[in-house]
């Protein structure tokens, strides 16, 4: 009896997550998909209609936005965040001496609601109000930066704000990581009179694998979960041209009552999510696993 | 880290070097100023009375600093009929963010070390399918959550919020657990298996004293999204439990009220503090773990 | 029969109830800004001194869409709120789900149908009963300007929308914005429906926002409801997206601007700076005829225990008594939706609303407002709104728009 408990200890500590897992997401997903089925309107009901939802999801105008818009916003963001985070990592890591109070700076973003940061940004932001209108105060009369209010530009703006939100914590997360890294095998490739750059891109940067996963997750959940910062920088405008799935989701489900309409956008966006991350977690873990 | 900008620079000329520092703390507060931009738009804003507001230039210099906005935001601005502010919803929120920190990122750490050092036959699955959870959206979750709450009997509650952030978190906790046990040399583990150390023995003696930066990172995230969620706070609360983001909301989003942007901005940055508290606080310790750590040299 | 068999039930254990239970209510609302707080206060000040017990559940923003995705997790979850603030046709959906309780007995001893106008009264009823009870009428198709603004231009407030262009030309041509506006979706179908009013009329209004006639939708009429939309926004600033309302107000408030269609919260924000209506700023109903209403209300849910059913019912008599419809209204900026209180305290905007709705309740041109979700059902009202906003933020022809619009309500139902 000890034996077993002591052979299956690891399973039974991973038990209650998985099961909890099993339930509160799977189950969940599939109570989705059933609903994306029927003609649920302000609450869910569960009489099957076929793939009406679906139709009526690809007829819309406003979804082929939203859909497109997630792959523009979603590739730039989490590579511009990544990126950044990992310089920014890189610089704070050279002993710096006020490492403190410059990493809170690069955090801070995270610790605020974007309710009212979205505020902030879109008075920034704002053409008339913001960087534009004091550039041309300093002068330069024909500077613009007006894509905020440019139906084709909107996205890019809640690109910036979405980075600047979110690459601070993938700043701490490189940070980590780099403090992980064993120091002998740097002093080794010190001695053996490899430059810096080279033990970055040579050395601790692949060593860092793991941490590029974890990264690459918390951006893409961040990316396909962008919702508050839309809602408070552009409200979806102008027009619907920054619309995100998650906005489009949300405002089905709860605005317009159209419940169906909302779980088969849902399910669309979760296969949006499989095709671009189980990939990717294969490849990641499949390497582990040897 | 530090050794290598020493040592290589040692082979630098001495002006090189300065220049060479001098253009990264440049670069770094560039990237601060940046970053300091909104909070600057914030703190202005909360410092100006709503007359100026109005009448000025959003972006500028208060003319009259005023800090009649921050008393508002803490104890008198209206969030309902009870007109004191986002302080009695502070405590609800506190309630609710630490045991949820402290339960998902134990159960974290513990499915981590798990995933990383005791791999079983299907342990990948098992992590995969966690780790797919993340994604899923929080609005899909809603409702079938709201029918399960209410069957459990705490819909409504704080056991019940806490629950759900449980929940929700456990695959990022895991997944940061996992990611920094798999660097850690499975030679360790195998030799204190050798030396008849178990599983619990194991992690509490030899990987918990490694884990400080990334319990740290791991705290950071969770704390930053249950003190900022808004959209589990809303739905599964009721009057009386209600966390400090849907004050914070009702004071911003009245959609016809007259709008007070000072005393917004001061709700925010009043809001955020506990979490600035944890980074400034936490960050600490990311230095600490560096020097704690036995597996760095 | 039946109803009236349950009505006196009903009534009949609201006295029994009255004995031992001590009126409870826990009220989900999204009024939390100052005056707005201030004015649900005032209920709840009355709730309590008839011995009631108030618990608050306010949820703002979005115009309520937070608070009805709290509501929808509450009813779920079995625990639904004692009352909330519902409105429009979501009253009926509600309805249709079951959930909501008939107030009818507290109605019809109060005389409810002999003060409140017909058309605000059948927004109240669920297949003949009562499930709601109407706290106050705002008007949306207003429009408001700058007194100073244009005296000094020499601009009379336009009652025609060729007036309207006309005044805006010259307002251009002197430098000054012609029309303030915030650029995001509900702003856009507040300005849509005011136009639309005007060059539709109040029956082809009825016909295209209420009946969703597909021969209105795609007329000629509609067609040119786009092409003023599209002249329209070229009065506007260039930096108008995502402006909130009330700083386009603030533009008018320092003439930058010299006019804004918006509510009569707006009148609100003019007030709470200090202006005077009628020297300050100027209200005036948009160009054309009818009277566009956006009616907030309660609706009571279906819950246990007697506390809380006395609750309902003590909530409903308070919410449509004259005391607090005075108030309320005064706080609020628009209207009680019982005819009968007296307006000595309100402003002169106000007594031209009251004026305007009792007349425009006779002739029949007294109408729901499509964008602010009092005419349609939530899935139709956004599909008309996601074109109008397209239309307005691109370059789209109004050929374009009106065969957009016919497609989205189409595949919307």
């Amino acid at each position: 009896m000890t034996k077993w408990l002591e052979e299956n200890t690891p399973k039974l500590v991973l038990a209650p997550s998985f099961i909890a897992v099993l339930i509160f997401v799977y189950g969940f997903i599939a109570w989705t998909a059933w609903v994306s089925f029927t003609r649920s309107r302000l609450l869910p009901r569960y009489d099957i209609e076929g793939l009406i939802q679906y139709e009526r999801l690809f007829a819309s105008p406003r979804w082929d936005t939203a859909l497109n818009n997630l792959f523009v916003f979603g590739i730039l963001f989490i590579l511009i965040a990544m990126v950044l985070g990992l310089i920014l990592a890189i610089l704070l890591d050279q002993n710096i001496r006020t490492e403190g109070a410059i990493r809170t700076i690069y955090l801070y973003p995270m610790a605020l609601s974007m309710i009212v940061t979205g505020t902030a940004w879109k008075w920034i932001l704002n053409p008339g109000l913001g960087i534009e209108a004091m550039v041309r105060g300093w002068g330069f009369e024909s500077f613009t930066f007006d894509w905020l209010v440019n139906p084709n530009m909107a996205i890019y703006t809640v690109v910036i704000a979405a980075i600047w939100q979110s690459s601070g914590f993938v700043m701490a997360l490189f940070l980590a990581g780099l403090r992980s890294v064993d120091g002998e095998i740097i002093k080794a490739a010190q001695v053996d009179g490899i430059p810096t750059w080279r033990i970055y891109t040579a050395i601790i940067i692949p060593s860092m694998a793991p941490i590029f996963l974890s990264a690459f997750i918390v951006l893409s959940h961040l990316a396909i979960k962008s919702f508050d910062l839309v809602i408070a920088l552009t409200g979806g405008g102008p027009g619907y041209a920054t619309d995100l799935p998650a906005t489009y989701m949300y405002a089905m489900a709860f605005s317009r009552g159209d419940i169906g309409q909302a779980a088969s956008s849902a399910m669309i966006m979760m296969m949006v999510v499989f095709a671009i991350v189980v990939p990717y977690l294969y490849s990641e873990l499949r390497s582990k696993d040897d | 880290m530090t050794d290598i900008s020493m040592t290589s620079a040692q082979s630098q000329s001495q002006t090189g070097k300065i220049v060479l520092r001098w253009l990264l703390y440049i670069a770094l507060g560039l990237f601060a100023l940046f970053y300091l931009m909104p909070l600057f738009v914030m703190i202005t804003t909360s410092l100006k009375s709503l007359d100026e507001i109005r009448t000025g230039d959003l972006i500028a210099l208060p003319r009259e600093v005023t800090f009649d906005a921050w008393r508002t935001a803490w104890s008198g601005a209206c969030t309902g009929i009870q007109c004191e502010g986002v302080r009695p919803y502070f405590w609800n929120s506190i309630l609710i963010a630490i045991p949820a920190v402290a339960i998902s990122t134990l159960l974290g750490a513990m499915n981590g070390y798990v995933v990383a050092h005791w791999r079983f036959r299907g342990a990948n699955i098992i992590f995969s399918l966690m780790l797919f959870g993340c994604f899923i959206p929080f609005q899909v979750v809603l409702l079938p959550m709201a029918r399960t709450l209410g069957i459990m009997g705490i819909a409504g509650t704080i056991p019940g919020l806490i629950f759900v952030h449980v929940i929700y978190g456990l695959g990022f906790t895991t997944l940061f657990f996992r990611n920094y046990y798999v660097t850690i040399p499975s030679e360790l583990t195998k030799a204190a298996k050798v030396d008849g150390a178990g599983f619990f023995r194991i992690f509490w003696s030899i990987f918990l004293p490694l884990s400080l930066p990334i319990i740290v990172v791991t705290v950071i995230w969770q704390f930053t999204q249950i003190w900022n969620d808004f959209l589990f706070g809303v739905s599964f609360s009721q009057a009386g439990t209600q966390p400090v983001t849907v004050a914070l909301n009702n004071i911003v989003n009245s959609t016809t009220g007259v709008k007070e942007y000072n005393v917004d901005m001061a709700a925010a940055i009043i809001a955020a503090l506990p979490t600035l508290f944890v980074y400034v606080v936490a960050g600490k310790y990311f230095i600490r773990g560096l020097t704690a750590g036995s597996v760095k040299g | 029969m039946k109803s009236v068999f349950f009505g006196a039930v009903s009534a009949a254990a609201l006295i029994a109830s009255a004995v031992h239970a001590e009126p409870q209510a826990e009220v989900l609302h999204w009024w939390t800004s100052g005056g707005e707080a201030k004015s649900v206060a005032v209920l709840q000040e009355e709730f309590a001194s008839k011995g009631g017990t108030w618990t608050d559940m306010p949820v703002a923003g979005g115009g309520g869409d937070a608070a009805m995705t709290a509501l929808r997790a509450r009813v779920l979850s079995g625990n639904a709120p004692t009352a909330v603030q519902l409105k429009g046709p979501a009253i009926q959906e509600w309805y249709e789900e079951g959930v909501l309780a008939d107030i009818s007995s507290v109605a019809e001893a109060q005389g409810w149908a002999d003060v409140l106008p017909a058309s605000i009264a059948g927004h109240m009823k669920c297949e003949g009963t009562w499930c709601a009870a109407p706290v106050n009428v705002h008007r949306v198709d207003w429009i408001w300007a700058n007194a100073d603004v244009l005296e000094a231009n020499g601009i009379e407030m336009p009652t025609t929308w060729d007036e309207f262009n006309a005044a805006a030309e010259k307002l251009a041509a002197a430098g000054v914005i012609p029309l303030a506006h915030g650029g995001q979706a509900w702003q856009d179908a507040t300005v849509f429906e005011a136009v639309a009013l005007g060059i539709l009329g109040p029956d082809g209004f009825r016909k295209a926002f209420v009946d969703l006639d597909m021969d209105t939708l795609k007329s000629d009429e509609m067609k040119a409801v786009f092409d003023q939309m599209r002249t329209m926004r070229g009065y506007v600033d260039e930096n108008f997206s995502g402006r909130d309302w009330n700083l386009a107000t603030a533009m008018v408030m320092n003439g930058e601007a010299a006019f804004q269609i918006m509510g009569d919260w707006a009148k609100g924000e003019f007030m709470a700076a200090g202006k005077v209506p009628g020297e300050d700023f100027l209200c005036a109903s948009v160009p054309g005829d009818g009277f566009l209403y956006n009616v907030d209300s309660f609706a009571m849910f279906t819950v246990d225990g007697d506390d809380k059913k006395a609750g309902q019912d003590l909530l409903a008599e308070l919410i449509v008594g004259q005391n607090f419809q005075k108030v309320f209204n005064l706080n609020k900026g628009s209207i009680p939706a019982r005819i009968d209180v007296p307006l000595d305290e309100f402003d002169s905007c106000a007594h031209l609303s009251a004026k305007d709705m009792s007349e425009s309740s006779d002739n029949g041109s007294l109408l729901p407002s499509y964008a602010h979700g009092m005419a349609l059902r939530g899935a139709q009202s956004g599909a008309i709104t996601d074109v109008v906003t397209a239309h307005f933020n691109s370059d789209m022809s109004s050929d374009e728009a009106v065969n957009m619009l016919a497609d989205a309500v189409a595949n919307s139902m």
